[in-house]
C-alpha cells in the first residue's frame, strides 16, 4: 500500500503548515483535501485570486499564500480533489479522486479538517437564497460573486469581515441582525482583560464595524425571534427589536460561529468532549494534539475553534512531534523549538473566551420553535425531536431511529449540534451525557463501482 | 453581467463556455464553481427535497450539506464541487413530486 510517513486530512492552514513542518525535519508528507488548491476554507483559492479580488478580501486572506508557497516541496505530495470516506485506526485513510478510489497509510496521521458552520434552525432556513456567512466567503474568495441584496443575521466576528468586505467589493449588505445582547457584553467583560492580549484580532473586529458604519450600514442588535420569509425562496427577514421589523432582501446570510468538524475524528470512536464556552464538542487531545489513539493528531479548528493563526502554529506543532515521533529530531530538540510557538499560540488564543462570551449562539438556535426544521436533510423539526424525547429518547443516535433525523446526505452535519441541544434541554440533562450521532463510514457517499475497482491490499485480499 | 441575478459578479469578462441546466442554456465562466456560476446567472433553485419536494439551493458552498445536489450524467453530484467545463448538461436532481418549484 501506498505509505508516508505523515498523512495529513485537510490542506488548510493546519494541514500546510504541519506539511511544511514535518517536511522540514525530512519526513516524507501526503497533504489530501477536497478542493483542487490548498488554502482550505479560510484561504481558498489563496493561489489564484486576481488582485482586485484579494484587495476586497484583505491581507488576513491574503497571508495564506506564504503557506501555500511553503509547501511546494518535492517531500510533500498533495493530493487534490481527494473526498477522504474511510479511516482506519492503523491510520489507512480511504478516499477518492474523481470516481477512482485509493488507500493511503501514514505512519503518523494528522486529522485537520477545520470547522463548519454552526447551524442556525429559524423559520425558513432551508428556503433557496439563505446560506452561510462563509458560503459568501468562499463565493467571494473562489468565484468573485457577492449577493447584491443580502441581510447578515447572527453574531460573531465574521459577521463583521463579510460584511466589510462587501462594502468593498461594493455591494454592502442591506442591513446587519445580530442576535447578541447587552448581557452577553456584560458576561464577556471578564474575559477583556485577557483578550486584549489578543488586541490585534480585537483591533481587526473594530476596524470592520468601523467600514460597516462609515458605509452606512444599519446594525440591529439583541434581535430576537428571526424568520426568513418567502415564497420558494428568500424575499425578507424579519425579526424583534423593540418592535417586530421586516427587511427585504434576496439573500440571507445566517452565521453564529463555527464549530470543529468532527466527522472524521468521531468515526474513529475517539473521545470527544462537550466545550461549554463553545457549545460544540471537540476531539480529546494533548498539548502536541496527540488523540486518544497513538500516532493520530488533530490540528487546528477541527480541534477546538481558534482560527487560521492558531491552526498554523497547532499545525507546526504536530509537524515537530511527528518528526520527533520518527525519530528526526531529539525530544529536548523538538521542546526548545516548540517554546515560542506554544508562547504564539497562547496570545492567538487570547481573544477567544470573550469573543465567544460576547458572541454565544442565539438563545433561539439552542431551542428552536417545534415548527422550524433542525434536520435540513430529512425535513425533521425540532418539535419531533421533542416528541422522540417525551417517547423515551435520550440521545442523538437513538434519534435516528425515532425519525432519520442525521440520516439523511450531510450525515447530522448541519443538525447535529441542535439534536443534542434540545434532547439535553428535553431531557434535563448536560451535552456531554446526551452525546452526538455515532458517525459511520463512509463519511461521505462512495459508489459500489468506486468500493469495487479500489486497489485491495494484498493481507485483506487473502484474509477476505 | 445578469441584472436579473441576485449576485454581483466581479469579473464579469471571465471566458464563457454553455452549460444546460434544466433545459435552458447559460454561458458560465470556463473553468468555475458550478454552484457559484449558476448563481450568478440567475439561478435560484438547484432541487426539490425527497420528503416533501421543498426547493433548495446551495447553502454551504464547502461540499458539507449536500443542498445543492444535481444529476450530471445521471449521477448525483455537488454543484459546489464541480467545475464547470464547455458542454456540461445539468440536470435538477431527482425530488419528490413537487407542489411547485
Amino acid at each position: 500500500m501506498d505509505e508516508v510517513d505523515l498523512l495529513i486530512l485537510g490542506a488548510g492552514p493546519a494541514g500546510m503548515a504541519a506539511a511544511a513542518e514535518a517536511a522540514s525535519a525530512g519526513l516524507s508528507v501526503a497533504l489530501l483535501d477536497e478542493q483542487a488548491r490548498p488554502g482550505g476554507q479560510i484561504y481558498r483559492d489563496v493561489t489564484e485570486v486576481p488582485k482586485a479580488r484579494a484587495a476586497i478580501l484583505g491581507p488576513e486572506y491574503t497571508a495564506g499564500r506564504r503557506l501555500a508557497d511553503a509547501i511546494t516541496t518535492p517531500r510533500i505530495r498533495p493530493i487534490p480533489g481527494a473526498t477522504v470516506w474511510k479511516l482506519d485506526p492503523d491510520r489507512t485513510v480511504a478516499y477518492s479522486v474523481d470516481g477512482q478510489a485509493a488507500q493511503i497509510r501514514g505512519h503518523r496521521l494528522l486529522i485537520a479538517t477545520g470547522a463548519l458552520e454552526r447551524p442556525v434552525p429559524i423559520p425558513g432556513w432551508t428556503l433557496p437564497g439563505v446560506m452561510t456567512a462563509g458560503a459568501a466567503q468562499i463565493l467571494l474568495k473562489q468565484s468573485g460573486v457577492v449577493p447584491r441584496r443580502a441581510v447578515i443575521a447572527g453574531c460573531g466576528p465574521l459577521v463583521y469581515l463579510i460584511g466589510a468586505q462587501m462594502v468593498r467589493a461594493g455591494t454592502p449588505p442591506l442591513a446587519l441582525v445580530e442576535t447578541q445582547t447587552r448581557g452577553d457584553f456584560m458576561a464577556a467583560l471578564p474575559h477583556l482583560g485577557g483578550a486584549l492580549k489578543g488586541w490585534r484580532a480585537m483591533a481587526k473586529g473594530l476596524g470592520w464595524i468601523a467600514e460597516l458604519k462609515r458605509a452606512g450600514v444599519p446594525r440591529h442588535t439583541g434581535a430576537r425571534d428571526l424568520a426568513v420569509e418567502g415564497e420558494g425562496r428568500a424575499q425578507a427577514l424579519s425579526f424583534t427589536t423593540r418592535s417586530r421589523q421586516r427587511i427585504d432582501c434576496d439573500t440571507v446570510l445566517l452565521h453564529e460561529g463555527v464549530v470543529p468538524n468532527t466527522q472524521a475524528t468521531r468515526s474513529l470512536g475517539l473521545p470527544h468532549r462537550w466545550d461549554a464556552g463553545q457549545h460544540c464538542f471537540v476531539p480529546d487531545h494533548d498539548r502536541w494534539g496527540e488523540t486518544a489513539l497513538p500516532g493520530i493528531y488533530v490540528a487546528g479548528d477541527g480541534a477546538g475553534i481558534g482560527g487560521a493563526l492558531a491552526a498554523e502554529l497547532a499545525g507546526r506543532l504536530v509537524g515537530l512531534h511527528a518528526a520527533a515521533a520518527l525519530g528526526r529530531w531529539e525530544q529536548a530538540e523538538r521542546d526548545r523549538l516548540a517554546v515560542p510557538l506554544f508562547a504564539a499560540l497562547a496570545r492567538e488564543r487570547a481573544a477567544r473566551p470573550f469573543l465567544d462570551a460576547a458572541y454565544p449562539p442565539s438563545p433561539q438556535s439552542r431551542a428552536p420553535a417545534d415548527a422550524t426544521i433542525v434536520c435540513r436533510c430529512e425535513e425533521v423539526t425540532a418539535g419531533d425531536i421533542r416528541r422522540y424525547a417525551r417517547l423515551g429518547c435520550t440521545g442523538p443516535n437513538q434519534a435516528k431511529a425515532f425519525g432519520r433525523a442525521g440520516m439523511g446526505p450531510c450525515q447530522g452535519r448541519y443538525c447535529g449540534l441542535t439534536v443534542t441541544s434540545i434532547l439535553a434541554e428535553s431531557n434535563g440533562k448536560s451535552p456531554q451525557e446526551t452525546g452526538y450521532y455515532r458517525i459511520r463510514p463512509p463519511l461521505k457517499p462512495v459508489t459500489l463501482g468506486e468500493l469495487a475497482a479500489m486497489d485491495v491490499p494484498e493481507q485483506q485480499e487473502k484474509s477476505a | 453581467m445578469n441584472d436579473a441575478s441576485p449576485f454581483l459578479e466581479l469579473e464579469p469578462d471571465a471566458p464563457r463556455v454553455t452549460v444546460r441546466f434544466d433545459g435552458t442554456d447559460y454561458a458560465l465562466p470556463e473553468g468555475a464553481n458550478l454552484a457559484a456560476a449558476l448563481l450568478a446567472a440567475g439561478v435560484r433553485i438547484f432541487r426539490a427535497t425527497p420528503v416533501s419536494g421543498a426547493p433548495r439551493a446551495p447553502f454551504c458552498m464547502m461540499g458539507a450539506c449536500y443542498d445543492c445536489l444535481v444529476q450530471i450524467d445521471g449521477v448525483t453530484r455537488q454543484a459546489c464541487m464541480t467545475r464547470v467545463t464547455d458542454g456540461l448538461v445539468v440536470e435538477r436532481a431527482p425530488g419528490k413530486d413537487q407542489k411547485d418549484g
